[in-house]
């Protein structure tokens, strides 16, 4: 995978100053993402320059980025990768289409040339992507259908600046960023920005499965694709067995074209379904050695390496796996932060940059990953409290109520009167309007936005809507005609998956170590198979990813196809406070920064540090108010305090070559 | 201190996380008012099991036992009661 940067001329007849210069000066912030070359091309007219660090993967000596069409109108630089450009260069070629390398680079431009903005519905991969029509001067963006790889924009003065990740754009800002009350807001009820927002007020996102275009000095965008759901029950026919079959062929079929590569591939293993389910279909459909990746823990309720053992020796695959201490989580944590460029909630992502670290140092950069069997085909608890809560709400008085918690909730540690208690209050939420648009959410809304408790007055006056309000006022028109578990995928697809698990866990993690990740499960073939799937083959009564599971029945162990699904977690608070925490996290958490930053009442935090020094905070919401706090101040610190600094420290030499003029 | 006001302080540092004496009455539901959820009623058990040397048992884990200051206060007078 790669990072690609640029500016352009926003109006119509302006030219950019010292393009070359500025350009470079974003991919220098980009190294880790593309350490092996970097290139600039510079249009003659100076309306456009565009840069591209790269990792090389596919044909490594023939693509070097920016690169042009035949005659040079076209120019592209892209991260990610095109799994199907073997199939779509075939067919561009007998259209006639010269191609002059064997990257899948350059299936985008002649694909660019043949079809128009079209081109993005042929191309099956990841990818962010920044074309330059030279001919009908005009500036294209485009970001994969599901958001697996990041490409942020701002507009300063009379330039759009654009590149793959934030910390490119802050070298040339006049003056560091703010951070916006509503991102801040969203963070503390979906656990990330929406899309198109970031944590920065007047940076944002090219939302996944849009195009945005740069024309005669209007910037507009349009959705190429979506999630999409029956309307009228037309559901795909067949029974259970044929459709596992159909869906386990998809599956095999998105792997096969995801182990393209010039290098060797690895694969992560959690030792939960999904990635057991991919290590069977990789080790059925190549003959390549697999080395596999995994994390373990020392707390026992949050390590799974049993199993991670039980499928490695049922597959014969190599396996190497990191271990996370809480200290590893605490010291880590600052880098962590600084690679997703965002508040989190969650300590999750550090042990994921600790793994992909693992990788690079295997000698490997890509790695095949499970993320997205869960959204795709029905796997969160979330859906299953969300299938309970409809069930609760249509038949208040029914006896089954409490016995279809126990079913959700087996490994419950509280026993007794009180657990039913306070789930059934938990679980009630939102129990007199099932049909309400956000329903399947509101009980994680709920308690996230409960960390709100800790903003400041200045940031809670600041903030003017309704963060639920405001996204269920913005969904698609045909999302109440969809069943309700399916209004659940998509809300899940476009808060979690979009804004938190792909980039925050997902893309910065991976490219904190420059290894590229690639997700067989988001293939969109997948994703829109299994959007026409009956929500019965998803969740059938309680069992999650029922035609996953008979899909891959005769691969995998039992042990692992009937495991209670185990969401993947590190140690929050106990990563910091089991011992004495590092010293940062005092000092960010002491009441001066707290009120100097000021988004935080220092009171209240005080309280909940008090709570977590004695080990006393367990409950979620605790947890995650002080990751999120923390995570808020240390962004504010790197991006805001030391601004300039945190520029010099991105500003280190880079080599590469400058393409076009002057 | 008497028992109300350390089980009162308690609620008001670890629960709403401030020393204002207004943001709670003594006869407020926790559980309705969003305050405790069900983690944050085993940390309550614990606080008291600490602070007055009683065991909770699991039955008697309820909301007329738990789910005010006032409900608490009363629980851990009955108990200090039975064991004197």
């Amino acid at each position: 995978m790669c990072g690609i940067a640029g500016i352009a001329a926003l109006s119509a007849r302006a030219q950019i100053s010292e393009p070359d210069v500025d350009v470079r000066r974003m991919l220098l912030a980009l190294r880790h993402r593309g350490p092996d070359d970097s290139g600039v091309y510079l249009d003659p007219h100076g309306r456009i320059g565009l840069g591209h660090t790269r990792l090389s993967i596919i044909d490594l000596a023939g693509g070097v980025q920016p690169m042009p069409n035949e005659d040079q109108t076209v120019w592209v630089s892209f991260n990610g990768e095109i799994f199907n450009y073997i199939e779509l260069r075939e067919v561009l070629q007998k259209t006639g289409h010269r191609f002059s390398t064997h990257s899948d680079t350059e299936v985008i431009v002649h694909a660019y040339e043949q079809y128009g903005d079209d081109f993005v519905q042929y191309l099956n991969g990841q990818f962010a992507i920044a074309l330059w029509d030279a001919h009908r001067q005009r500036l294209l963006l485009v970001r994969d259908r599901v958001g697996i790889l990041p490409l942020f924009y701002t507009c300063q003065g009379e330039r759009l600046l654009f590149a793959s990740e934030i910390k490119a754009l802050l070298p040339l800002l006049a003056e560091a960023p703010r951070i916006s009350p509503t991102a801040l807001d969203q963070i503390f009820t979906f656990w990330a920005p929406r899309s198109p927002n970031t944590l920065f007020e007047g940076i944002f996102e090219v939302p996944p499965g849009y195009l945005m275009v740069l024309e005669n000095g209007h910037l507009h965008e349009s959705m190429y694709w979506d999630w999409r759901f029956p309307e009228q029950d037309d559901y795909l026919p067949g029974s259970d067995a044929e459709l596992a079959e159909r869906l386990y062929e998809l599956l095999a079929d998105a792997t096969r074209i995801r182990l393209r590569a010039d290098v060797p591939i690895g694969a992560y293993l959690s030792g939960g379904l999904d990635s057991s389910a991919l290590v069977a279909l990789i080790r059925h459909h190549s003959a390549a050695p697999l080395k596999t990746f995994s994390i373990g823990f020392g707390d026992k309720a949050l390590d799974e390496s049993a199993f991670q053992q039980q499928l490695v020796e049922h597959l014969g695959v190599d396996y190497r796996r990191v271990f996370c201490h809480n200290r590893d989580i605490a010291e880590d944590f600052p880098a962590t932060v600084f690679h997703a460029e965002t508040a989190i909630l969650r300590t999750a992502p550090t042990p994921m940059r600790r793994l992909s670290g693992l990788v690079r140092a295997s000698g490997y950069k890509v790695v095949l990953t499970g993320e997205g069997a869960d959204e795709a085909l029905g796997g969160y608890d979330l859906f299953k409290e969300a299938k309970i809560r409809q069930f609760w709400a249509r038949h208040p008085q029914s006896e089954w109520r409490p016995l279809l918690l126990k079913a959700l909730y087996p490994y419950l540690e509280t026993a007794g009167a009180q657990a039913k208690t306070y789930l059934r209050n938990f679980y009630g939420i939102g129990l007199d309007h099932p049909d309400q648009p956000g329903f399947s959410h509101l009980t994680r809304w709920f308690t996230t936005a409960q960390c709100k408790v800790f903003f400041s007055p200045e940031l809670s006056a600041a903030l003017r809507e309704d963060a639920v309000a405001q996204l269920t006022g913005q969904l698609p028109p045909a999302f109440e005609r969809w069943h309700p578990f399916n209004r659940a995928q998509y809300l899940e697809a476009k808060t979690l998956l979009g804004g938190y698990l792909l980039c925050s866990q997902g893309d910065r993690m991976l490219m904190a170590n420059s290894v590229e990740g690639r997700f067989p499960f988001l293939d969109h073939r997948v994703i829109e198979f299994a959007n026409r799937l009956h929500p019965r083959l998803k969740m059938r009564a309680l069992n999650e990813k029922f035609l996953l599971k008979q899909a891959m029945a005769t691969y995998l162990p039992w042990q692992i196809l009937e495991r209670h699904k185990q969401p993947y977690r590190a140690p929050d608070i106990p990563a910091f406070f089991s011992a004495a925490p590092p010293a940062y996290v005092d000092d960010l958490l002491s009441a001066e920064k707290l009120k100097r930053y000021g988004y935080f009442d220092a009171k209240k935090v005080s309280f909940l540090l008090n709570k977590a020094r004695r080990g006393h905070a367990i409950a979620y919401k605790d947890n995650m108010a002080l990751v999120g706090i923390l995570s808020t101040q240390l962004c504010h610190d790197y991006f805001i305090e030391r601004f300039s600094r945190t520029i010099r420290e991105l500003n280190t030499r880079f080599r590469g070559s400058t393409q076009g003029q002057p | 201190m008497s028992i109300k006001q350390t089980i009162r302080r308690y609620v008001l540092e670890n629960f709403l996380f401030t020393d204002d004496d207004s943001a709670l009455q003594d006869g407020d539901s926790f559980l309705a008012g969003g305050i405790i959820d069900s983690t944050g009623v085993l940390e309550i058990m614990l606080f008291i099991e600490e602070t007055y040397d009683i065991k909770v048992e699991d039955e008697e884990m309820l909301p007329e036992n738990l789910d005010s200051i006032d409900n608490l206060v009363a629980f851990v007078q009955r108990k200090q009661a039975v064991a004197a």
